[in-house]
């Protein structure tokens, strides 16, 4: 099994949850993140006192699959998420020892 | 005389000095007591309502969406409670030192050309009958509590997020007693007072509100020191929806700041008004655009503190200026306390949180010297006092302006001394790390 998680642009994250959903994707879990890469910050004035902002905001999606699927799942990221500018982000691939269903009790990979 | 009358207005309960020098209102009282005009006090009942709610909430706000969301509730509590504050102190004893004019005379120097007496303390002698001009006495007093409330709070963005609010109590009791009461005596108490014998035009607040109050906030911020981090760390306003919020609520109440002062409804207090619309439309499109082309883009922030610039600006104008000084006073305000407020600021390295300096000072010294200008009959204004002219009005402007700086600076050095010793005024590192809600109030403003 995998664990893959990927930091993609907030505007992508439907399309992201679409082609997930389209590869059989069975559930993902999402969060607001901030961090920096590539992609410049930007500047914020205030009544002539300026701030550089260079932790932009950004979604992390987490998403656990059985091995036959990972490399599906990370061609239908990078596919969804692209817009070929600088800061559209980063997808990380884990092995994943094991997972559990917590109503069940099932585990392994029939628990994702 | 004839540009004084319009100052007589604020007079308070100084009708029989007044009576001795200005002829025309002396006949018309001799010929009838003054009687009570339902119209006038219909319309100063309003102005008054409107004044309050420029401080609670419309400075609360406004000052509040420019701190970090850890002093949300800190600034706009020091407002809400300055509010209550002033009002038992000018209950107890604050608009008899004000507006006390027991004894005063033209050019008689005593010590009522500075401060009044205790003749109104508590209310004393002011009743259900009691008149000022054409109005109740209670509610021109209540109309001028509010001034002596929205003042002490302006300086409140100058110490923002460091102030112990047990020294600001303290601070600010002591600020009303011997500079806020004292100044707005020397104005507006009619003659035998210092200012308005020198012939000093204020309608609405320049010196006594905006320009003692930016002078305070100065002289607070140097001595409590910069906050914590302040210019490195990024210190960006937390919500400024509150401070667009605030600014608009700023700009309907001063309507009753500036046509209420003229303590009538009547055509100084239209043309009050029109001047009012006028100077701080001008004063917010100048900011935006000195911000717009000396950074790049224009902002949500500048233009509203524009509006404020002009708003203060056009304060000690109002009852003289026309349309034509109000866009000339609008114009520098909005560009000279953008450049106070942005680039002196960094340049002299002081933390005024808020602005109070740059915006209330500047805007406050600009108007009240324009406002010798504006009155001129040449530039639309009502006319210059007899045997005045504009250098000389300018100048007792000046002398008026500096004065007042002077006058707020010294004091509010030695008040805010006495403080320190006392109480100390500022709080310590860990609490203003913690933010002064929950260090100061145990609450917070956001339970998100």
């Amino acid at each position: 099994m995998k664990l893959i998680t990927a930091i993609i642009k907030p505007f992508k994250l439907d399309d992201v949850r679409e082609a997930l959903s389209e590869v059989g994707a069975q559930g993902i879990t999402v969060t607001e993140v901030k961090g920096f890469g590539r992609q410049k910050g930007h500047t914020e004035l205030y009544r002539g006192a300026e701030y550089l902002v260079d932790f932009l905001p950004k979604i992390k999606v987490e998403v656990g699959v059985d091995d036959a699927l990972a490399e599906r799942i990370v061609e239908a990221i990078s596919r969804a998420a692209n817009t070929n500018k600088v800061g559209d982000g980063k997808i990380f691939v884990y092995d994943l020892d094991n997972a559990i269903r917590i109503r069940t009790g099932q585990s392994g990979p029939e628990a994702l | 005389m004839m540009s004084r009358t319009l100052q007589v207005a604020k007079a308070g309960g100084a009708l029989a000095v007044l009576a001795g020098s200005l002829p025309t209102l002396a006949m018309a009282q001799d010929a009838a007591p003054p009687v009570l005009n339902s119209g006038d006090t219909a319309w100063m009942l309003t102005s008054t309502a409107l004044v309050l709610f420029m401080t609670i909430p419309g400075l609360s706000l406004f000052y509040a969406g420019m701190v970090r969301a850890k002093n949300v509730l800190s600034v706009m509590m020091q407002c809400f409670a300055i509010t209550a504050l002033m009002t038992v102190l000018w209950t107890i004893y604050g608009y008899s030192l004000a507006f006390d004019a027991t004894g005063m005379s033209k050019e008689a120097v005593t010590l009522s050309t500075f401060v009044g007496g205790l003749g109104k303390a508590f209310f004393s002698g002011v009743g259900r009958d009691s008149l000022t001009l054409a109005i109740p006495e209670t509610v021109f007093a209540t109309f001028q509590m509010t001034f002596a409330i929205i003042t002490p709070a302006l300086i409140v963005g100058a110490f923002a997020e460091r102030m112990k609010f047990s020294a600001l109590l303290v601070f600010m009791t002591l600020w009303f007693t011997f500079v806020y009461a004292p100044i707005a005596h020397m104005v507006w108490s009619g003659d035998g007072a210092l200012m308005w014998d020198w012939g000093v035009l204020d309608f609405a607040g320049g010196t006594v509100v905006h320009i003692n109050a930016g002078i305070a906030g100065l002289v607070a911020c140097l001595m409590l020191g910069r906050r914590k981090g302040y210019p490195v760390t990024a210190m960006p306003p937390h919500n400024l929806t509150f401070t667009l919020m605030g600014a608009s609520m700023l700009w309907v109440g001063w309507f009753g700041f500036n046509a209420g002062s003229a303590v009538a409804a009547d055509g100084s207090a239209g043309m009050a008004m029109l001047v009012t619309q006028i100077a701080t439309a001008l004063a917010a499109l100048s900011w935006m655009f000195a911000e717009w082309l000396s950074h790049g883009k224009p902002s949500a922030l500048g233009i509203a503190s524009g509006a404020v610039a002009g708003l203060v600006a056009i304060t000690p104008a109002s009852g003289t200026a026309g349309p034509m000084g109000a866009l000339l006073i609008g114009l520098a305000s909005g560009i000279l306390c953008f450049l106070a407020s942005t680039k002196l600021k960094r340049a002299l390295g002081y933390d005024d949180s808020l602005d109070v300096f740059g915006v209330h000072a500047m805007g406050g010294i600009i108007g009240a010297i324009l406002t010798g200008l504006c009155a001129d009959a040449a530039l639309g204004g009502k006319g210059l006092a007899e045997g005045m002219t504009v250098g000389v009005q300018l100048w007792v402007q000046t002398k008026g302006v500096l004065f007042t700086i002077v006058y707020s600076a010294v004091f509010s050095y030695v008040i805010l001394k006495i403080v320190d010793v006392i109480i100390g005024l500022r709080v310590s590192e860990e609490q203003e790390t913690e933010g002064l809600d929950i260090a100061l109030h145990d609450e917070r403003g956001y339970n998100l």
